[in-house]
């Protein structure tokens, strides 16, 4: 039996699963070139270059020729903070999550201990349970939190206590940790420890045994996991929709807020340039572990 | 002090787990207590919380009124909350079948693949996902709205044989929010069913073949026992999140379809009851565990769920 045989009822729905896939992407992204302003019906491509012309909805030339709605984006002040806030948090989250989850994923692998059973039990449950009761919780904590102190210190106006980056930053943390554990966790599973031993009998203390042998051959996982904490980050709504407040609105919370007003195409022009930054990241990470490899 | 942590491995495990635990016990365990506490308390009229202790957030969500006047047990029964329970776990088995159905076929051709064509093949399935969870969910608002994609897509497709068409009602349906849950967490399942599959050896194929199975027997005998272990761990990856789904029912099933979800976000959003909305958002915990619990006590939990 040829063992790359598959049947045509196999073939044909694999090319159906992946045209579901790609339909809803190749119509978001054709979108973020449309000429028509609002958006319900692709109007053609915007061709011309030059001074802004309208013609009733449509635009018919621009600037920026077929990338207007792109340089409409970098004009628009609210996306462009959005898009700061969600990089901050992403990268705060991802680096401090990286470097707590796989310290936890070192202890739960190699060492014994007496809260282990609790420290394996608290990182299974955020993966397990739906994540709007973690969203649930974190707003409930942090909103008791902040109106006692705020009326405990008698706190009124700016000088009071509010949800906002920080709250976002440690919720976003708390949820990463136990997926960068989980795929470290793997890689420590697979490791062979006779080179640390190597290294050991050799007259390396633990430090530089750690050091030079254990984190470089960790190393692909530590980045695999640094790369889903970062997408996570990226990616979360339903954490951050609870766990934010003012001044700290990210994409997802902008483009939902604008899902219930009108929309134009600016949307579809950021969903592009977000498939782009993402695929630049993946990109830098595969060269990045390849490199370790 | 330095030699002290240096020979006491006990130790050295424990403060190498210590953030984690400060984090997890922070942001996990006392906000889960918290929640605890706050749904036996109650709504005061300004919208904050009276500490007390009452069951009667989890009677109203059983569908009994506590300050029911009409006699007998079920005199003021109101199955509204029962209801929305029931369509969350409906639609969640509904979409975890479709995306068991639809990721199963995918995952076997990329399974046996070439080997250097799999990772590209892969790679395809996860490239959409790139895109942000809101943002897919606003595509299919694009597609299937009145004048959306698809019914100008019919519309042209009659027109060309001289046809008459009226748009199709399509969003702001049950099924315009089961399509977007189906697309949001097919790749939950396809990676999982995959990395199962691909561990089949070949050997194996062939030793059913040489025995005579043909195609079908040898899928039902040999493909799909070997690959439990990926549908389950993907039906777990898709089933929870589902459950406590709100975001794609809001985008495109309209204020009429309500998950449990929606329930829990509007009482601590417009409703301002979080007594009542802690309430149900510890049921929905307590029941995705006890469903999880059960499903991997039947079926084992497989180490597919680290790889996805």
């Amino acid at each position: 039996m040829n063992p790359t045989r598959r049947s045509l009822f196999v073939k044909i729905s694999t090319a159906l699963v992946y045209f579901f896939l790609y339909a809803p992407i190749i119509v978001l992204i054709t979108f973020s070139f449309n000429a028509s302003k609002t958006n319900v019906l692709f109007g053609g491509f915007i061709s011309r270059f030059g001074p802004l012309q309208m013609d009733g909805s449509m635009v018919v030339q621009s600037p920026c020729g077929p990338f207007h709605w792109f340089c409409e984006l970098g004009k628009n002040k609210d996306v462009m903070n959005a898009a700061g806030n969600t990089m901050t948090i992403a990268l705060t989250t991802t680096m401090i999550s990286v470097i707590v989850g796989t310290m936890a994923a070192l202890a739960l692998q190699r060492y014994n201990f007496k809260l282990k059973p609790f420290t394996q039990m608290s990182l299974y449950i955020p993966i397990v349970i739906p994540e709007i009761v973690m969203g649930i919780g974190v707003l409930v904590l942090f909103s008791q939190i902040f109106t006692f102190i705020n009326t405990a210190l008698a706190l009124n106006g700016d000088t009071q206590l509010s949800m906002g980056m920080g709250t976002v930053i440690l919720s976003h943390i708390a949820f990463c940790i136990p997926f960068v554990t989980l795929v470290v966790q793997a890689r420590l599973q697979g490791m062979d420890k006779s080179y640390e031993e190597a290294a050991m009998d050799l007259g390396a203390n633990e430090l530089i045994t750690f050091w030079r042998v254990t984190l470089p051959m960790l190393m692909p996982g530590v980045l695999s996991g640094a790369l889903l904490a970062f997408t996570l980050s990226l990616d979360d709504f339903v954490i951050t929709f609870f766990a934010t407040g003012p001044g700290a609105t990210t994409l997802p919370i902008y483009v939902y807020g604008l899902l219930r007003r009108i929309i134009t195409p600016q949307v579809n022009a950021l969903s592009t340039v977000w498939v782009l930054v993402v695929f630049c990241a993946v990109m830098l990470t595969q060269w990045l572990e390849s490199r370790e490899a | 002090m330095f030699q002290r942590i240096r020979e006491n491995k006990p130790l050295q495990g424990f403060l190498l787990s210590s953030l984690s635990n400060l984090f997890m016990v922070v942001l996990l365990i006392i906000p889960l207590i918290l929640t605890l506490v706050i749904s036996f308390g109650r709504r005061a009229p300004n919208g904050t919380v009276i500490y007390t202790f009452s069951l009667d957030n989890y009677i109203r969500l059983a569908g009994f009124d506590p300050t029911c006047e009409v006699p007998g047990l079920f005199g003021c029964f109101n199955d509204l909350y029962i209801n929305i329970l029931f369509r969350s776990i409906g639609l969640a088995i509904a979409t975890t079948t479709f995306v068991i159905l639809m990721a199963y076929p995918l995952s076997y051709f990329i399974a046996r693949a070439p080997i250097k064509r799999r990772n590209t093949f892969l790679f395809l399935v996860l490239v959409p996902m790139w895109t942000n969870f809101v943002i897919r969910v606003y595509a299919w608002m694009m597609l299937l709205r009145t004048q959306g994609v698809i019914n100008g897509f019919l519309g042209w497709l009659l027109g060309l044989f001289g046809l008459n068409f009226v748009p199709l009602e399509m969003l702001y349906t049950p099924g315009a929010v089961l399509v977007g849950m189906v697309y949001e967490y097919l790749p939950f399942m396809i990676l999982p069913i995959y990395t199962s599959l691909e561990k089949i050896d070949n050997s194996l194929y062939e030793a059913a073949a040489d025995l005579g199975a043909n195609t079908l027997r040898t899928f039902f005998r040999v493909t799909l026992p070997l690959s439990m272990p990926g549908v389950v761990a993907g039906t777990i990856l898709v089933f929870i999140p589902v459950m406590g789904a709100f975001v794609v029912s809001d985008i495109l099933g309209g204020k009429q379809f309500v998950l449990v979800g929606n329930l829990i976000q509007r009482q601590f959003l417009d409703a301002r009851d979080p007594t009542f909305g802690s309430a149900a958002s510890l049921v929905l915990m307590v029941m995705t565990l006890v469903v999880t619990y059960f499903y991997t006590r039947k079926f084992g939990f497989g180490e597919e769920i680290v790889v996805a």
